[in-house]
């Protein structure tokens, strides 16, 4: 049996460990709040802006945007990979680059390159480790997630695909669902997709008219299609950030939670094992002088 | 059904408008836009301003203030792509005249090209502010 003494020393580390889980869980909560609050506020925003990137990429348009052109072969991908800076967030980061991985897999199997953008550290460890091809990263990103930290790295990536050197551009980053469940999945952005799942787990597909049309410009075809594109890039990268920072908040709220309370099962079974040890003992000692006392 | 065409007016911080609506109008950069149900698909900028809509079975017409951003119209639907949209009930007029007046002051402090540019704009956006408080006042 072990010696009481060590059973009280690990009862007060796993107490201490029990504090500081409490107190992450409890910053976690605060932040979760925050974070879900913007997430949820620029969802209509992006839902709105990816419908009508997907109207004008079914539209006749008389200026042909790069980032509605479909290639028919697929040389090179790109790839930007969404996760959090830091750990004890539950699967949360396991489960995106898992799927990472087996997308990866995927592409090589079939020949095809692949360039990743890196946003979070986690994300960036674990292309290194892969030895993937990282053109741009960005990490430390915060708890306020600022576009113009973004727009660079991203516009790395864009700017391969307008050249032509990038087929396909895709994102893979977390949606928020609610706060028990985050869901790693994986959006084709360039070029626009023809249908997109809402982190609900909705389908929208563009509801524009059928047959060959184009819209009326005013004023011009090339102004309002750059205009309105760039809008759809920057909205879908920054609500992607914000569903990451949401998810994050909430897997690390409930991990914590978990942890806090397998501490307190820990202590308590080991306070049953010192109790009884410590009985065991005085009984011992008792025994002891009752044979001490009938021996004289 | 009654000939009504969706209406979404959306500025990054929330959805601000979304319902069925009779008849729209809003301010492009080249003219008032007025959009009737099965308009033709058109994509266009709009300019600070108000956007009013008339709602089915409603007598008052309903605003929403925008600081500019995107026009999308299908045949059934209208979809606004705020910069920054404020339901009409939620402007304020003194603060409106405040930011009208910092405008002008900025427009005479500042000499680069940029930063007048940046302040026309903001006066741009005041001056839409006031006109929109200006129509809601006369209708009231």
């Amino acid at each position: 049996m072990a010696g009481s003494k060590e059973i009280r020393n690990k009862i007060k580390s796993v107490q201490s460990t029990r504090k500081i889980t409490k107190a992450m869980e409890m910053v976690a909560a605060s932040k979760m709040k925050k974070a879900q609050d913007r997430m949820r506020a620029s969802r209509p925003y992006v839902l709105r802006a990816l419908q009508i990137a997907m109207h004008v990429a079914k539209a006749n348009t008389e200026y042909r945007h790069p980032l509605l052109v479909r290639r028919e072969a697929v040389k090179r991908v790109g790839a930007i990979v969404i996760t959090t800076d830091k750990g004890l967030c539950g699967g949360l980061n396991t489960n995106i680059l898992r799927l990472v991985l087996q997308q990866h897999k995927e592409w090589r199997g079939k020949g095809i390159e692949v360039d990743y953008v890196a946003v979070g550290s986690k994300g960036l460890g674990f292309l290194g480790r892969l030895n993937a091809n990282i053109v741009s990263s960005v990490v430390q990103l915060g708890d306020r997630p600022h576009l113009e930290k973004l727009v660079g790295p991203v516009k790395v990536l864009l700017d391969k695909f307008v050249e032509g050197t990038v087929d396909e551009v895709h994102v893979f980053s977390t949606f928020f669902v609610t706060t028990m469940k985050q869901e790693a999945r994986q959006l084709r952005m360039a070029p626009i997709p023809e249908t997109f799942l809402t982190p609900g787990g909705e389908e929208r597909t563009a509801q524009a008219q059928a047959g060959t049309w184009d819209y009326i410009y005013e004023p011009d075809a090339k102004t309002l299609l750059d205009g309105v594109l760039r809008r759809y890039v920057e909205a879908l990268i920054f609500q992607m950030l914000n569903e990451n920072m949401a998810s994050e908040q909430s897997a690390r709220m409930v991990a914590m939670r978990a942890a806090s309370d397998n501490a307190v099962t820990i202590i308590d079974e080991l306070q049953l094992i010192y109790n009884k040890s410590r009985q065991a003992a005085i009984t011992k000692e008792l025994a002891e002088i009752v044979g001490g006392a009938a021996a004289v | 059904m009654a000939n009504t065409i969706q209406v979404d007016v959306v500025s990054a911080e929330e959805l601000i408008f979304s319902g069925q609506a009779e008849f729209v109008v809003l301010p492009g950069v080249v003219g008032e836009l007025g959009i009737l149900p099965g308009h033709t698909p058109l994509l266009t900028q709009i300019k600070p301003g108000a956007v009013r809509m008339k709602l089915p079975g409603v007598e008052a017409e309903e605003f929403v203030f925008v600081q500019g951003g995107f026009l999308e119209v299908q045949p059934q639907q209208v979809t606004v792509l705020a910069d920054t949209a404020i339901r009409a009930k939620d402007l304020d007029e003194v603060a409106a005249l405040e930011a009208k007046k910092a405008a002008e002051e900025a427009m005479q402090n500042k000499t680069s090209g940029e930063e007048i540019a940046q302040a026309e704009a903001e006066l741009a956006g005041a001056l839409a502010q006031l006109e929109a408080i200006r129509k809601l006042k006369h209708r009231a």
